[in-house]
């Protein structure tokens, strides 16, 4: 990045484009989120404890952020070798599945979640099966790890992929010709060195876990205390015009998600400061 | 406008890299001489496992994608065409179906468009300047990625609502915003917001600002510098955000559901009419307008590879 910016840029416009970004930042996303801020403070911090600790709040974030963790965990493991079977390895339609994991980035939160929740079901291709096994996933818990699961897989592949891609082989060449075994210079020398962008995608997976609502609901059952995420609790609250409610909860996610923002950025520092060659 | 862009150091991108499995052609193994008892091909093979080993990763790999991924993507089509292809078309030709077809249309334009003119200022701003607090603006853009749609669409709720900020004013100058399309495509501006700006801000920032400075000393006006040099540097770049920010904007559930109100023929998006059809059982119409939104995904997903190898063309002979 020798060409960057200019230290004094003789360019035009500067004033202008500076002063509409800003207008219209504040205006669709600064103000909506500070009313959402402002609102909760027309509840004494009693109730808004109130709010938080209720049982059914409760669950509902533990639910949430309980089976996202969960299912950052295996999209972590899931991840790490879809991209080295991606990026180590030639074989048939590799090219397709690289293509392929892109998908759940891509298809609507909706059409995800009534598909998984087809499949899934007690008399879907998958569900089928599972209920002969005695395992139900539609309309359990299971059903919302695995809607999670699908939403985060694309993350943890697409932050270590290029990482993996880069990695210089001569680390790996130099192990082995010093005798380490393979199982070492994997465990001991190329997994190490992808840490920070495994711990990247798997804080992104995780954000986007927590706040998942289309493709989750579907699948869920949504039984209050057992199946009910934190974003559909929201939405019931709204509903029942119990604004108050709704923004108490909203402002933890919310809260938890920037924290999660923050963390990555921490992450991404670190990073670079390992690899002083980017 | 010929001026050459100078050396642009840009960074490898995923897709132009062929990965390869057999190292020995490229980059010959060092010389073992510690070990004279490895057998000859493990030397050549410093750098892959054991087949056995590559074998099961590679099934795991392709297992996983396969059930979790590609099996929910043939089952919207399967379950969309379990009555035939007559109910197929019959359900896509509802009244229902046609409005919600229609709002979905419109509220993407209309974010693209916004989020499109936005994204080209932020990032000429951006970019193109050294100014305090830089990280901190990029951060503030990329907002909307880390809330979640249910929470970008409350906060408008709280602001444009019965019992919301501007709610009294609004209801007494009978201005509608919620549970309308004004609402509608507030929350989905809302969610697609980063798209653009995200996508054009690393380009152009590597693209540095010679050229543009060279045709302003060469006497060109602000906007002749955008049109003519600029805008021609970023078409795919732009062409990319705007792909990612119209597939959202259509696809986006969370945040439209709290604000559209459901009113049936008037406020549903496409897949808000997912959800009210799945809802009622009326399986073949519900997975009819899903398998249009699956199909829209597809083709951004193929039009989004061709795009990123036209970026790393673009690249590419920008670098030699």
């Amino acid at each position: 990045m020798s060409t960057a910016v200019a230290r004094r840029s003789t360019l035009p416009g500067f004033g202008l484009t500076m002063g509409l970004t800003l207008t219209w930042l504040s205006v669709i996303i600064l103000l909506p989120l500070a009313g959402l801020f402002l609102k909760t403070f027309e509840l004494s911090l009693d109730q808004f404890w109130g709010v938080i600790t209720s049982r059914r709040t409760l669950s509902a974030l533990k639910v949430s952020f309980g089976l996202s963790f969960a299912a950052a965990c295996v999209n972590l493991v899931m991840g790490t070798i879809i991209v080295w079977a991606l990026v180590r390895y030639r074989f048939p339609g590799r090219r397709l599945f690289d293509a392929i994991v892109d998908i759940p980035f891509a298809l609507p939160t909706a059409v995800a979640g009534v598909a998984l929740t087809q499949l899934f079901a007690q008399k879907g291709w998958l569900g089928a099966p599972l209920a002969e096994l005695g395992i139900k996933v539609a309309f359990t818990p299971i059903g919302i790890f695995v809607a999670m699961i699908f939403i985060g897989i694309p993350f943890v592949v697409r932050t270590v992929q290029p990482v993996l891609i880069d990695l210089d082989p001569e680390i790996e060449e130099a192990a082995a010709s010093l005798g380490a075994t393979r199982w070492h210079t994997v465990f001991r020398v190329i997994l190490p060195s992808l840490i920070p962008a495994l711990l990247t995608g798997f804080a992104l997976a995780f954000a986007r876990a927590i706040g998942e609502y289309g493709s989750v609901i579907f699948i869920a059952g949504n039984l209050p205390n057992v199946s009910e995420i934190a974003p559909l609790l929201i939405v019931i609250r709204l509903s029942e015009f119990r604004y108050a409610d709704a923004t108490a909860i909203a402002v933890v996610m919310l809260v938890a998600s920037f924290l999660i923002i923050f963390l990555i950025n921490r992450l991404q520092h670190w990073a670079q400061a390992r690899s002083p060659v980017h | 406008m010929s001026m050459q862009t100078g050396v642009v150091t840009s960074p490898k991108q995923l897709r132009s890299y062929a990965p390869e499995t057999d190292v020995s052609v490229a980059s010959p193994a060092p010389r073992v001489e510690t070990a004279p008892s490895r057998p000859v091909a493990a030397q050549r093979n410093l750098r892959t496992e054991p087949g056995p080993v590559r074998f099961i990763i590679i099934t795991l790999a392709v297992a996983f994608l396969s059930v979790f991924v590609v099996l929910p993507l043939v089952v919207v089509f399967a379950s969309a065409f379990s009555k035939g292809v007559g109910a197929y078309l019959a359900a896509l030709a509802e009244p229902e179906a046609l409005s919600a077809i229609r709002l979905t249309l419109l509220v993407a334009a209309i974010s693209v468009t916004l989020n499109l003119v936005f994204g080209v200022i932020a990032a000429w701003a951006i970019s193109k300047f050294d100014f305090a607090g830089k990280t901190l603006l990029v951060t503030l853009i990329d907002l909307p990625f880390s809330v979640s749609p249910v929470i970008s669409g409350l906060v408008f709720v709280l602001l444009f609502g019965a019992q919301g900020y501007f709610g009294p004013w609004l209801q007494s100058h009978n201005v509608q915003i919620l549970f309308a399309v004004p609402g509608i495509a507030l929350a989905t501006v809302f969610v697609t917001f980063p798209f653009v700006a995200r996508a054009l801000i690393p380009l152009m920032q590597e693209q540095g600002t010679q050229e543009e400075e060279a045709a302003i000393s060469l006497g060109a006006s602000g906007l002749q510098t955008f049109f003519r040099v600029t805008l021609p540097n970023i078409k795919w770049g732009l062409l990319y955000g705007v792909l990612l920010c119209n597939a959202r904007a259509m696809g986006e559930f969370g945040a439209v559901s709290v604000v559209s109100g459901h009113i049936r023929g008037e406020t549903n998006t496409m897949p808000l009419l997912v959800e009210i059809l799945y809802n009622e059982y009326q399986f073949v119409s519900s997975f009819a307008i899903a398998s249009l939104l699956a199909m829209l995904a597809l083709i951004t997903l193929v039009v989004k590879t061709i795009l990123e190898r036209r970026l790393d063309e673009g690249e590419a002979v920008d670098g030699d």
